[in-house]
């Protein structure tokens, strides 16, 4: 008995480390994914280590240094990078700080509301009849309800935290999880490998999470990467009301709110942080796009086919 | 000896919700009348019509993946009609299904060897997980597919290959009884046979049981031991299969095989077609007398008026016709 534990130990940690090694190699294989998954990374470490990467205080304003454009402008401070906003902050360290709250509440608001809404969605379409009419009923309520006005209603009696914004977000944008995880569950309920999973014994647990759950991938990311946005974007709206992240903390879409005032005296203040965004988004797309190939046998194959195709007519040539 | 099957007076009905009017109504349609058979250890029942005759619905109700409106099932001497939860579970595991298309009956996001492995791991039979591969790798070989198939995704094996995986999977449990459904009719005719040998070498060594569900007549002729022609929802005829393909005796199994076309063109054109052509019986219908009567030669008026019993004209070969061949 210990004798084949103490044989089994070894090989479990190096089928971890092959596990690595096998998904260092087939991010290898997508170069935009590869890119992607780097600048997350990137973006991430900087979240983390805003207070050693940030050239000054993001609050520490000045008078004397307002509105200064960047650095390789004329006029542009050097100690500046991006510049300085109407108060005399530091538009990168903002940026580099902002990062944390954006981060922070997208993700988590995209897990809260994505976590409900997939259960929502898998109950009302795998047990259909009166729980899926009543289920979706509840969607339509809260789809017919604006957002904005719960949200303020919430706020105000709770009051500003980071922890409101995300649950208010998460509150008022699980819906169309819900929606699509449904209308997925119920045409890939009527497949007759699930059929053939039942008769073969299988409980709905294992048929929802081994059977329908892998086809909801794609779909999920998708709608996943698009919902991040959204919600960077109303967490800059709630903000921007000043019923969000509050001063002196920053994020990107409170900058890019209160940049909007300066768009024809100082373009860098809405342009860097919304950069940021944008850069954001589309490294999570490239990343996401990799992950839903990766988990989809079938397009997998054609991917290791095409960098197959492509190694070789580079050796020709 | 029990038989591994028998089913006596098995009906079914649907409730059908029509939309047409401002009120949906709700309708009940017979989808099988009453039905007896039986099926030996160790025999193949072919069960034949054309669409729509309720045959898919028969094997669906053996299996109780539709639910029986009268009658009974008997597996293995025991009632099973009203078996639920975890006694209908361990039933699974001694009847397995054989589904039509290969294509879409296995998950295309599972490799071959979880998707042989599941019925042995969702009943607690898996074991370790040498044990598991080891049972899979016999599994597959048993079915004739190569060893390295086991860590494939089934898109990348053919139709014939992938229904033999499907075989793999309905064997993992060692059943008595696999309802088959129209097994080979989504393969290519080159390799239907060599499916239906593989399912006759299986039968033979494990001596289990097949209710083979098809259309296709030379291959019913090829497995099964006895044939049942329904029609309409009706058991028409059944018998041992040299009785049905050399003496049918009733009307429609009589049709049918003059349907089967013959592999010489002059021959071909000089044959009668025995049936008339007509619309197949609506079922929701409610209908007196023989159900074929419509489209039956032979029919005269008390078939119209009366349904014929099934009855035995010969040992061991019964058909439901007033007027049989």
């Amino acid at each position: 008995m210990a004798d084949s534990a103490a044989r089994q130990a070894p090989s479990r940690r190096s089928r971890n480390g092959t596990r690595l090694r096998a998904f260092a190699a087939e991010l290898g294989e997508d170069v935009p994914g590869l890119i992607g998954f780097l600048v997350l990374v990137g973006i991430v470490a900087m979240a983390i280590f805003a207070p050693l990467l940030a050239p000054h205080d993001p609050a520490a304003q000045s008078v004397l240094a307002r509105l200064a454009p960047p650095a390789w402008l004329p006029r542009g401070n050097p100690a500046h990078l991006l510049g300085t906003d109407a108060l005399g902050r530091d538009v990168l360290s903002r940026i580099i700080w902002g990062a944390r709250a954006t981060l922070l509440v997208g993700v988590a608001v995209v897990l809260l509301s994505g976590t409900f809404g997939v259960i929502v969605g898998l109950v009302a379409g795998y047990v259909g009849g009166r729980t899926d009419s009543i289920l979706m009923r509840l969607v339509d309520i809260q789809v017919s309800f604006p957002g904005i006005l719960l949200i303020l209603l919430i706020v105000s009696i709770v009051g500003p935290s980071l922890t409101t914004i995300v649950v208010v977000l998460a509150l008022t944008n699980w819906m169309i999880y819900a929606r699509i995880v449904r209308g997925t569950v119920m045409s890939v309920r009527a497949a007759p490998y699930v059929e053939a999973a039942e008769i073969v014994g299988c409980g709905p647990a294992r048929i929802i999470l081994r059977h329908i759950l892998p086809n909801l991938v794609s779909p999920l990311l998708t709608v996943a990467i698009l919902e991040f946005t959204n919600v960077v974007l109303a967490e800059a709206a709630i903000s921007f009301l000043g019923l969000g992240v509050q001063p002196p903390a920053t994020s990107w879409g409170l900058d890019v709110a209160s940049g909007r005032d300066y768009v024809y005296v100082a373009w860098w203040l809405v342009t860097f942080p919304g950069l940021a965004i944008a850069i954001t988004v589309l490294s999570i797309n490239l990343f996401a796009n990799w992950v839903r190939v990766t988990t989809d046998p079938r397009e997998r194959e054609k991917r290791f086919g095409w960098s197959k195709t492509a190694r070789r007519l580079a050796g020709r040539s | 000896m029990t038989p591994t099957l028998t089913v006596e007076n098995l009906s079914v009905a649907y409730e059908v919700t029509d939309r047409g009017g401002v009120w949906p109504s709700q309708r009940r349609v017979t989808a099988l009348h009453p039905l007896s058979f039986e099926i030996a250890p160790g025999e193949t029942l072919g069960l034949v019509g054309e669409s729509g005759s309720g045959k898919t619905t028969a094997g669906r109700a053996i299996l109780r993946r539709v639910d029986v409106a009268g009658g009974c099932i008997l597996f293995q001497g025991a009632d099973i009609t009203r078996a639920s939860g975890s006694r209908l579970r361990r039933l699974r595991a001694e009847m397995q299904l054989i589904l039509q298309d290969p294509f879409t009956s296995l998950n295309p996001r599972m490799r071959i060897a979880d998707l042989v492995g599941e019925p042995l791991t969702v009943h607690g039979r898996a074991g370790t997980r040498a044990e598991l591969r080891g049972r899979v790798a016999s599994l597959l070989e048993r079915v004739g597919l190569p060893a390295d198939s086991a860590e494939r995704f089934p898109h990348a094996f053919s139709g014939g290959q992938l229904q033999r995986v499907g075989i793999a999977r309905a064997l993992a449990l060692n059943p008595r009884l696999i309802v088959a459904d129209e097994p080979v009719s989504a393969l290519d005719v080159s390799v239907r046979a060599q499916v239906v040998n593989l399912m006759q070498d299986i039968q033979r060594e494990e001596g289990l049981s097949y209710l083979f569900i098809a259309h296709d007549l030379a291959i019913v002729r090829q497995i099964s031991h006895r044939v049942a022609i329904l029609y309409a929802g009706r058991l028409v005829e059944i018998a041992g299969r040299e009785a049905i393909y050399g003496r049918p005796r009733h009307p429609y199994t009589v049709a049918l095989l003059d349907a089967v076309p013959v592999p010489d063109p002059p021959a071909q054109r000089l044959r009668q077609r025995t049936a008339p052509l007509a619309a197949p019986p609506d079922m929701g219908a409610a209908m007196q007398g023989c159900a074929y009567a419509a489209r039956c030669p032979r029919a005269t008026e008390r078939c119209r008026a009366e349904e014929p019993p099934l009855a035995e004209i010969a040992p061991g070969h019964k058909t439901a016709c007033w007027h049989p061949v």
